[in-house]
């Protein structure tokens, strides 16, 4: 049918990994805000939900990296971490193989991506899952762009991903979701992990509301390592999200919380024509 | 330069249960399947996370590591600072380090 859902969310491991070291009133709104984002997706009766996705070595090395990948399987497994320390147990989760292949094809008309038939979830959909699909039973379709391994993919090639998955999806007969997930402005797994510039972020998440293109891709990787670490590259799914949902966004919740490496976000953004 | 050896080691380690049972039974056998310099090997076989950051192992490869090593959170902060602190600066790669060596964050 057409695109019915879009929004964007943080997948830092330590939002559930490390849930229990942060002060449980903020982590609780935090949560509260991640759980409401996921009744909306509910109402707005999706059959598929497409994750877009910064994966971080899980399925992808530098052997053979894509730009963009995107999975085309009936069911994919997650995390690939030690359940015990992401603090997510170990599951099955559906997907939709020939859903996948259409989107695929429509997509491939203008961006030349990756289709991986196996793929384990790591956190950068494991835990948005967690809080939007508690019960893992909607149907999923991962892609991931690589934010990780330089050459990383453009950022503009990223919003014109997002343009290829609206075309896709709009070309669909199913009720189809999109949710970008990642970080802003963070510098995970190093010793720094925990510093957040939040100044950036709002900057950032305005331009990301206002679905500013010119301002979205004006964001060179030099000053985005400069300013937001190599964690902000993954604005890359921000933009994808952006280029697909076509109208303004709103931030539901936004608070830096140190220890879960990351300025905690929730967004939706209207579907436009 | 192997730092790409060095890191495909640690995304079969993180990914493959099967690479983690040699890595627990028969590490010198598994090691022999990567060209590492010496200087990695060591870095290696000593389980030293400070040393390994600093030679430039990707964060989302080495936090998977630690982990499997048993060290909770802070010590694998600790580690890579004390790394710096030893070794010098991160040499290649996306994650060096950005604050000073006695600086907090985020109360780690």
């Amino acid at each position: 049918m057409s695109l019915v859902f879009a929004g964007v969310s943080s997948h830092a491991p330590g939002i559930t990994g490390r849930a229990k070291m942060a002060d449980p009133k903020v982590a609780e709104r935090f949560f509260d805000a991640y759980r409401a984002m996921g009744a909306q997706l509910e109402a707005a009766r999706p059959e598929a939900l497409v994750v877009v996705a910064a994966e971080h070595f899980a399925n992808f090395f530098m052997n053979n990296m894509p730009a963009f990948a995107v999975g085309m399987a009936d069911a994919y497994e997650g995390p690939i971490e030690d359940p015990q320390w992401l603090a997510i147990a170990r599951t099955s989760v559906p997907g939709n193989a020939a859903l996948s292949k259409r989107l695929i094809e429509e997509m491939m008309q203008t961006v030349d991506l990756a289709y991986a038939e196996e793929w384990k979830f790591d956190h950068g959909i494991m835990v948005p899952l967690n809080f939007l699909t508690p019960r893992f039973d909607l149907p999923v379709i991962p892609v991931n762009i690589n934010c990780q391994g330089p050459p990383l993919t453009p950022l503009h090639r990223a919003w014109a991903f997002g343009e290829a998955l609206r075309r896709a999806a709009d070309a669909a007969p199913e009720r189809i979701a999109v949710v970008g997930t990642g970080g802003i402005s963070h510098w995970p797994a190093t010793p720094d992990s925990g510093k957040i510039n939040e100044a950036w972020d709002r900057e950032f998440l305005g331009c990301w509301e206002a679905n500013d293109k010119e301002a979205l891709l004006s964001y060179t990787d030099e000053a985005t390592y400069r300013d937001a670490g190599q964690g902000g590259f993954e604005i890359r799914t921000f933009a994808a999200v952006a280029a697909a949902a076509k109208g303004c966004g709103t931030v539901q919740f936004y608070q830096p919380i140190p220890i879960f490496s990351v300025g905690c976000t929730i967004a939706t953004m209207q579907v436009a024509a | 330069m192997s730092l790409y050896q060095m890191q495909k080691f640690l995304f079969n380690l993180n990914r493959d249960s099967a690479t983690q049972d040699r890595f627990r039974t028969d590490l010198p056998g598994l090691l022999s399947g990567y060209q590492l310099t010496a200087e990695e090997r060591e870095a290696i076989v000593s389980r030293d996370v400070g040393l390994l950051y600093v030679l430039g192992a990707n964060g989302q490869l080495l936090m998977h590591y630690a982990a499997l090593l048993g060290m909770p959170w802070g010590d694998y902060i600790a580690a890579m600072r004390a790394g710096v602190a030893q070794h010098g600066p991160v040499r290649a790669g996306i994650y060096a380090m950005t604050t000073r060596l006695d600086e907090r964050v985020a109360n780690i």
